[in-house]
């Protein structure tokens, strides 16, 4: 009895602290071993021990061209692909926001993009841009549009990995808003209806800023993922041609499991995770501000 | 009445086109799955072709398929019921107590880029030899499901009243009693949405098992993938391997439909 309430007393620590143990085992720690590796230059080929070298990896790394691209590479990236997914997924949740036969179809293939395995759309997506037997060029031809290279050319191969995103990611900022527009309340659309406004003033003056929250937290878990866009990327292209497609997750990868530069991978993973914990923490100060 | 009709005519038009542009990757994998790889490779691209079920026989046959198929299944399986026993018991005590540092600190794991972390478990892993292990795939997946399953119980268990356990406690019953017997019973639908959800995620994930596992616990997507290293791509192959890995995800999803939009999507929805 005595046993129990002393557990009970303490349920707000029991309870989580599994959960507790095992994100500071597997999230916390590696994170602080990156961070410590970045400072040494060890190369995990060479069978040498890992050295201090203080901030000689970032004085390296920082400076090389290849990785500032890939900063630069990783936001065009995000930038583009969640304004196209942010406006194309509201615009089509305005759209589909009303009763209509074969609603519940719509919205199950809304979700197929979300579920389905993102490597596997990677390759369904090679096939389409191959420029000899994909279909994509064959749509261009149809239309008389010059063949395109696609992803085989390091001018068009951002663009077209930006599209593959956008098809597989604007249905979820859809799925989002729509949810949101299902929550709000009739009262002040009517009330416009009744003042006379069109139908256009009503979404652009009424509905857009009531579900704009909504909007803005959709954008946002989509921009933390979209800075870690891998799967895709790495897929389809590997981070080519050249290092054309290269983002920091994808210079990351490379510099730890195939060059085994784990000191200089280090400071890539540093930086990328400096990137992403700030746009998150940012993030969620701002949401937390305007929940009151 | 004429034109009430043509706006629907247009909307459905719309609507519809919507529909193609969301499934046609779909249905061009669908198709090239049945095609003979001469069809494949033929210019213009087949739209009417024969038939062929020659790139199922070849993938479950002369790949080991079914044993990847199997791998997927016993890690997702595993990651998702293990973050069920660490999350449950921490979702309810963010939910109860409030503890949104704690939430936050959870959620994390689901935010910071995965990469940060498998670097260094591919150093730890292999001195501990647990390379290609169950062991190592598992808890990887864990870091991905647990997150998931702490962020929606968190929201569900907020939906159940308090009083339901307060009562109980009142008549002498510990909140761990009440917690086990009353408010997990009434979790149904939210344990639906959360293990749904986390094991699709834990059957896509592709980064961690490209790293962490090899011949022995290879999950579906590394063997989908590992299709494009061969000299010539075989198309019919790779896509057949597609479907197949996607068809279990979409019947998840067709079952739970409701329970997947919710997961995905509240959060976003303030809840």
């Amino acid at each position: 009895m005595i046993r129990s309430s002393v557990a009970e007393r303490n349920l707000h620590l029991l309870f989580p602290l599994p959960a507790i143990i095992f994100v500071a085992m597997l999230m916390v720690f590696p994170v602080l071993y990156t961070f410590s590796l970045s400072f040494t230059n060890w190369n995990l080929t060479s069978g040498m021990p890992a050295t201090f070298v203080g901030l000689n990896s970032y004085a390296r790394v920082l400076t090389e061209p290849r990785f500032l691209n890939a900063i630069a590479r990783t936001f065009a990236f995000t930038v583009f692909a969640v304004a196209i997914e942010g406006f194309l997924g509201v615009a089509a949740a305005l759209i589909l926001n009303r009763a209509f036969v074969g609603k519940s179809l719509a919205k199950f293939l809304l979700l197929l993009p979300l579920v389905a395995t993102p490597v596997a759309i990677g390759i369904v997506f090679n096939l389409f841009y191959d420029p000899t037997i994909g279909l994509a060029n064959f749509v261009l031809q149809a239309v008389g549009l010059p063949p395109g290279l696609w992803i085989s050319s390091d001018k068009s191969v951002l663009p077209s990995l930006i599209l593959v995103d956008v098809w597989q990611w604007t249905p979820m900022i859809t799925l989002i808003v729509l949810a949101g527009l299902a929550g709000l309340s009739e009262e002040p659309v009517e009330a416009a209806r009744i003042d006379g406004a069109s139908e256009w003033q009503i979404i652009r003056w009424v509905t857009i800023p009531m579900v704009m929250p909504v909007i803005l937290t959709a954008l946002i878990l989509r921009l933390i993922d979209a800075l870690k866009t891998f799967d895709i990327i790495f897929a389809m292209t590997g981070g080519g041609p050249g290092y054309a497609s290269e983002t920091l997750n994808i210079m990351g990868f490379k510099y730890s499991f195939e060059y085994f530069r784990m000191g200089q991978s280090a400071v890539v993973l540093v930086v990328l995770f400096i990137i992403v914990f700030g746009c998150s923490m940012g993030i969620m100060k701002l949401r937390a501000a305007s929940e009151l | 009445m004429n034109r009430k009709f043509l706006s629907s005519a247009i909307f459905y038009a719309v609507v519809i086109a919507m529909a193609l542009i969301v499934l046609f990757p779909f249905l061009w994998m669908l198709s090239s799955s049945f095609k003979t790889q001469v069809d494949i490779i033929s210019w213009p691209p087949k739209i009417f072709f024969t038939p062929t079920l020659q790139n199922y026989e070849k993938v479950f046959g002369e790949q080991d398929f079914l044993k990847y198929f199997l791998n997927s299944t016993i890690v997702g399986t595993a990651a998702v019921s293990l973050s069920l026993v660490l999350g449950l018991p921490a979702a309810y005590s963010i939910a109860r107590f409030t503890q949104r540092k704690l939430a936050v600190f959870i959620l994390l794991a689901r935010l910071m880029p995965g990469i940060s972390f498998l670097m260094p478990w591919y150093i730890v892993f292999s001195r501990l030899n647990l390379m290609d292990s169950y062991t190592a795939l598992i808890l990887s997946h864990m870091l991905i499901a647990l997150p998931i399953v702490v962020w929606i119980m968190s929201s569900y268990f907020l939906t159940i009243p308090p009083e339901m356990e307060e009562s109980a406690m009142v008549d002498g019953a510990t909140r761990q009693y009440a917690f086990w017997k009353i408010v997990l019973p009434l979790s149904g639908p939210g344990i639906i949405t959360a293990t749904t959800l986390s094991f699709i995620f834990s059957w896509n994930n592709f980064m961690f098992s490209q790293v962490l596992s090899m011949e022995k616990t290879k999950t579906l997507p590394i063997a989908v993938y590992n299709f494009l290293s061969y000299a010539e791509v075989d198309w019919g192959g790779v896509m057949a391997a597609a479907v197949a890995i996607m068809v279990p995800a979409i019947v998840l999803t067709m079952i739970f439909q409701k329970y997947v939009v919710k997961g995905l999507t509240m959060g976003a929805v303030k809840g």
